[in-house]
């Protein structure tokens, strides 16, 4: 049995009056590669940011609880919290370009990492910081270390912003969409990297994402959510192959398949507004709208999640539900 | 330890430096030529001034003067001695004040100097101080209380802070002399010397401090609240730095540039004298050089200051250029 690293409890995040993120939760074990997908506005990247409270205080309201290592990271003081970002807990973003603070060098914003949360001189500091880019396969790390992000590609600046967050040994690092800015060779050897970061070091990571081809090659286990609701959570094997919610369901039937050549026309999504339009009025399942099979009860309350068949496989969806015990045996 | 970077200060100021004959030298040319023409313009010469002064009305008395100066050759001959001239910092030889052009400004500048550089100076750390904690406190009490009193000192001319300032702490407090920049008849020496002179510094060092911090002030608050919101601010927040460090290391470098622009250009202008503090301080610079040089119709002198306030601010423009250089690693010439 794995341990538990960070258990997330109700999650709600109000923006003014839209409900983002509505009362989710779900948990990450040691040393997984846990991925969150979703189209874009569903809410994965403001749970990505609650996990280290780097949502604005102003305009925007978070309830329910984060655990990491037995403290709520949404209730810690102010000083115990940057005790824990960048130490217990770290974050990695989307665009490696603007990440990085442009006029120091990529040395100081490594080294000022570990000297704030370790005890160490700064000599001691840069032997490590070099060390950390040596991790991330950075060529010739003891001469770039001083040089500036715009010195760097894209790939390897999402290295060094690698290196950085990982510099304190987090438990658990949040890697919110960090291959979208890359092209499809790099993202590939970012995630191989990320991959062997967390068996070398045992830290797990939270995968934000909405690439399900990554989901598919790096992922232990996969929560997909939609309109700040949680439809389905599952090992990736599982999901892949029995996925139970209709969101899933048409969700892995848009992938283009290799074999269907250029006229092929794949699965759509639906016609229509975004997810994220959707969010504001909903009362009961987000999905109803768009949902082929809704029935009237679907619009009236939010659905509960349950467990559907083998292992820890959970979806949210009353109208499959009859059908559960039957793929179940199938399985 | 920084080899690299401090290598690539130093590539980077070179070229900036090997940039001076082909940018700055061109430039102050065409500032000399067009001081120097522009002036000419004017109907009238130094010996027309002159000649009303002594009531000389012998023509041909005139036109001896005038070949003696060499104000009878063309316009183009009169130029090109000037630039000579120049070249060996010979700003010519003022008739109204009978002496050197040259020792003339060589009297007035270390006042300007003094009074200029103490006011960029004070506004310069006033004003980033008051613009961090203005952006730093965005939208409280305190930002609200900075940002009205900036408004205040931003839009009130100079001329009257400074006679608000004289009325009040030179006539009803009697704390500070009402202008100039000693006392005179008093034949002070050592400390009291100096202290003299600070007393007389304030101020109009104050008052030409104050609106400058009102310009610096908001535009550091300005590119604060542009910074803040940048994703390497958030970076540094999840790196779990405290809001010191993200402040006055990763905001401020960033916020610094546009100020080293225009204060560059400030100081540059400053030193071409403060006319209208000058003026109302009675203060011995540059400036209220300049202005009664323009009273007295004294061409030669308000060309040299033309031409010497140019090559101040070309060559606080170079100055910019390296600051530049060494705060921003990504400007490549």
């Amino acid at each position: 049995m794995s341990r538990l690293i960070a258990d997330i409890r109700g999650l709600s995040v109000h923006f003014g009056e839209h409900l983002i993120v509505d009362g989710i939760d779900f948990s990450i074990q040691e040393n997984e590669i846990l991925a969150l997908v979703g189209e874009s506005g569903c809410g994965k990247s403001t749970v990505a940011l609650s996990l280290l409270r780097l949502l604005p205080d102003k305009g925007c309201t978070v309830a329910g609880k984060v655990l990491l290592g037995g403290r709520d990271i949404l209730t810690v003081p102010e000083n115990e919290l940057n005790d824990l970002r960048g130490s217990a807990v770290s974050i990695i973003f989307q665009d490696p370009s603007t990440a990085l603070n442009p006029v120091w060098s990529i040395g100081s914003q490594i080294v000022e990492t570990l000297r704030r949360h370790r005890n160490i001189s700064a000599k001691a500091a840069r032997r490590q910081a070099i060390d950390l880019l040596d991790l991330v396969a950075i060529p010739d790390p003891h001469r770039r270390i001083d040089d500036f992000p715009h010195q760097f590609s894209g790939g390897m600046r999402q290295r060094v912003m690698i290196a950085m967050a990982i510099s304190c040994n987090p438990r658990l690092l949040v890697a919110d969409e960090p291959t979208t800015a890359l092209d499809v060779t790099t993202q590939a050897q970012v995630l191989e990297l990320l991959d062997k970061l967390r068996r070398d070091l045992s830290m797990s990571i939270l995968l934000i994402t909405h690439d399900l081809s990554l989901v598919a090659d790096w992922a232990d286990r996969v929560v997909v959510m939609y309109g700040g609701q949680i439809c389905e959570s599952a090992p990736t094997r599982s999901l892949f192959s029995a996925p139970f919610h209709p969101y899933t369901q048409c969700l892995l039937a848009s992938i283009p398949p290799l074999s269907g050549g250029p006229t092929h026309r794949t699965g759509r999504l639906f016609e229509g507004p975004s997810a994220g339009v959707v969010t504001a009025s909903a009362a009961g399942c987000r999905y109803a709208a768009r949902c082929d099979r809704a029935e009237a009860s679907c619009l009236s309350a939010k659905p509960a999640i349950f467990s559907v068949g083998a292992g820890s496989h959970l979806a949210a969806c009353p109208v499959v539900k009859p059908s559960v015990s039957l793929a179940a045996t199938v399985i | 330890m920084k080899f690299s970077s401090l290598r690539r200060g130093l590539v980077m100021s070179g070229r900036v430096l090997l940039s001076i004959p082909f940018r700055a030298l061109p430039t102050l040319l065409a500032a000399i030529v067009v001081s120097f023409l522009l002036l000419r313009l004017i109907p009238g010469d130094a010996v027309d001034v002159m000649a009303s002064q002594v009531a000389l009305s012998n023509e041909s008395d005139i036109a001896k003067w005038r070949h003696d100066l060499g104000l009878d050759r063309s316009i183009g001959e009169q130029l090109l001695d000037y630039i000579v001239n120049l070249a060996r910092l010979d700003f010519g030889y003022s008739h109204i004040y009978n002496m050197p052009v040259a020792s003339l400004i060589g009297e007035r500048l270390p006042s300007t100097c003094l009074l200029a550089g103490t006011a960029f100076v004070v506004a310069i750390i006033l004003g980033i101080l008051a613009g961090v904690i203005s952006g730093y406190a965005k939208g409280g009490a305190l930002d609200q209380l900075t940002s009205a009193v900036l408004l205040l000192l931003y839009s009130v001319p100079a001329f009257w802070t400074g006679l608000l300032l004289i009325e009040v702490f030179a006539v009803w407090l009697n704390w500070l002399p009402l202008g100039g920049s000693q006392s005179l008849g008093l034949d002070l020496s050592g400390a009291a010397r100096i202290g003299d002179r600070l007393r007389h510094l304030v101020l109009p060092a104050v008052t030409l401090a104050l609106f400058y911090i009102a310009v610096d002030a908001r535009l550091v608050r300005a590119s604060m609240l542009e910074v803040q919101n940048q994703d390497y601010i958030r970076t540094a927040i999840a790196k779990g730095l405290d809001r010191h460090t993200i402040v006055w290391k990763h905001m401020l470098r960033n916020a610094l540039l546009p100020l080293t622009a225009v204060a560059g250009n400030r100081i540059g202008a400053m030193l071409g004298g403060a006319v209208t503090i000058e003026t109302v301080f009675n203060w011995p610079g540059m400036g209220r050089l300049a202005f009664e040089a323009v009273l007295k119709r004294d061409f030669t002198v308000l060309t040299a200051i033309l031409v010497l306030s140019a090559f101040f601010v070309i060559a606080a423009n170079i100055i910019v250029d390296l600051i530049q250089v060494w705060i921003d690693p990504r400007i490549e010439h």
